[in-house]
This record gives structure tokens, sequence and C-alpha cells, in this order.
């Protein structure tokens, strides 16, 4: 056990907790909030590799360029991360305004019985 | 010495955003959650620091605590029923719920724990050679944090400048897109009634 394990597991056990509210709740912004916490453990595996495992992509390139490489490759999982970031916040914004158009049709927000397609 | 501090903060970060966390989604009342949610945003961001990822820590603290949170409390305050009664956890939807959560805890608890990363090695790099790559009973190097953050700023202007762009256009996009479906239909409704 070293410390990526430990990180795959906080991610892990972060990534079911918001599984759980997910099947869970009833809720819809609690669905949506149980879906932003897996979100971020899918944002923690990311650092976790990127913070411990070596670039793989500088050991094919190999020689001098492999230190120049190292800086960029060395970024991905960041990069990553923060696109992800990105595509989370336009998430939570399209879902809480579908939660409010959901609530304005039908004076509710519980997933069980907004049954209808219909709208 | 070095690594065990290091893995008793990365312990501490984990246990306590995990149990904020799991209170925060156990709780009834809704804006109680998201408020309880905060600190397990900030528990993740002390994660990136914990990492050498400041840049996406500060990310997580200005998206999740400053826009998520505020955008959640909007939407609970917009979406109030009448009394305000607190909403009831479904019985029969949250023990299955739970079931599944808790399988899928375990499997992946387990997968994790039988994985031996120390093996993982690089491509083109001979197994025996790996240790030298990386040692895992070592802590990882650290990362200088301006550099780490200036390269990130160089690449997303040089090397990623179609993702970035494409991911302006997508928040673009998905705003509008947000304030259409949460705006008031009062026209449609009329002309929709008149028809």
């Amino acid at each position: 056990m070293n410390s990526l394990h430990l990180c795959l597991l906080f991610s892990s056990l972060l990534f079911c907790v918001g599984l759980g509210a997910a099947f869970s709740r009833n809720g819809a912004i609690f669905v949506l909030l149980g879906v932003e916490l897996m979100l971020n453990a899918a944002n923690i595996n990311f650092i976790a590799f990127w913070r411990h495992l070596p670039a793989t992509a500088t050991a094919t390139t190999g020689g001098a360029a492999a230190g120049a490489e190292t800086v960029t490759a060395a970024g991905a999982g960041v990069i990553f991360a923060l696109f992800s970031i990105a595509v989370a916040a336009a998430e939570a914004a399209v879902g809480l305004a579908l939660i409010i158009a959901v609530y304005r049709h039908r004076r509710g927000t519980d997933l069980a019985e907004s049954t209808e397609l219909r709208g | 010495m070095e690594l065990l501090l290091s893995n008793a903060a990365l312990c501490l970060v984990a246990v306590a955003t995990i149990a904020t966390a799991a209170v925060a989604l156990s709780l009834r009342g809704i804006v109680h959650a998201t408020l309880l949610l905060v600190p397990a945003w900030f528990g993740v961001a002390a994660f990136y620091l914990w990492a050498d990822a400041q840049f996406i820590a500060f990310a997580q603290v200005l998206v999740y605590v400053g826009a998520i949170s505020m955008v959640a409390l909007f939407a609970v305050l917009l979406t109030r029923a009448g009394g305000g009664a607190p909403e009831p956890v479904r019985a029969q939807l949250s023990v299955p719920g739970a079931v599944v959560a808790a399988a899928v805890a375990v499997t992946l608890v387990a997968a994790v724990l039988n994985t031996p990363f120390d093996a993982v090695a690089p491509a083109g790099v001979a197994a025996g050679d790996a240790a030298k790559v990386w040692n895992p009973s070592q802590p990882p190097p650290p990362v200088v944090p301006e550099r780490a953050v200036a390269a990130i700023g160089r690449s997303l202007v040089e090397k990623y400048i179609p993702e970035l762009l494409a991911a302006g256009v997508l928040l673009t996009v998905a705003l509008l897109g947000a304030v259409l479906l949460a705006a008031s239909p009062k026209t449609d409704t009329a002309t929709g009634n008149a028809a």
C-alpha cells in the first residue's frame, strides 16, 4: 500500500458516497449534488495518477528531448482535470436550470413523481 | 518518515471529506446539505494542494465553493415547495441504492488493493529499471508551484488553445441554454393557449 493506493481508495469511496446519494435520494437537487461528487472523484483520479505515475510519453521519446517532453506530459493530467471541472460547471448550470423548469411545470422536484416526458 | 507524515495527512483529508460528504447527502434538509457540502469541496481542494496541483485546487474552490454551491442554493430557494417541509427520504428507494453503492465500493476497493502499482513501468523501460524511474516507497518529487502554474498557463494558450476555445464555447452554449430553460416562458404559454 502506497500513497497512490490511498488516493485511489479516497476517490473510490467518495464516488460511492455520490453514487449512493444519486440512487437513493428523491430530490432532484440531491441527485445532482451526488453526480457532482462523482465527478470530483474522477478528477481526484486524474490528479493522483498525474502525481504518482511517471509520464509514459517521456520514456518513448528518450534522449535529450525527454527533459522538454516531461514538462508538457507532466501537465497533461492537470489540464485534463481543468477541462473536466469546466465541463462539470456547465453540467451543473444546465442541470439546475432543468430542475427549475421541472419545478415550474410540476410544482415539485420529486423525481419519483416526475414520470411524464410530455411537457 | 516523510512518507508516513504525507500519507497521514492524506488519510486525514480523505476521512474528513468522505465523512462530510456522506453526512451532507444523508441530511433531510437540502439547504443544510448544500452548505455542509462546502467543507467537502474544500476537502477535495486540500487533496489537490497535497498533490501539488495548486492550479486545480484554486479552480476547485472557485468553481465548486464559489459557483456550484451558490447556484445550487439559488435552485433550492427557487424550487421551495410552499410549506418548506423537508423532503423525506424514500425508504423503498434508499435501501437498494445503498446496497448498490456498497457493492460498488467493495468492488472498487478490492480492485485498488489488488493492483500492484509498483509493477507499473513506463513503456520502453525494462522492468528492472522501473525502480529508478519511480520508487513507490518514496514520496514523489515536489513540484515547484510557480513553475507548475506558469507551465499550465503557457500550455493552455499554446498547446491546448483549441481545447480552451472549445471549453469556452461549451460554457457559453450551456449557460445560454440554462437561461432559456429556466426563463419564465410566459410568451410561449400565452401563444400556446391562444392556439
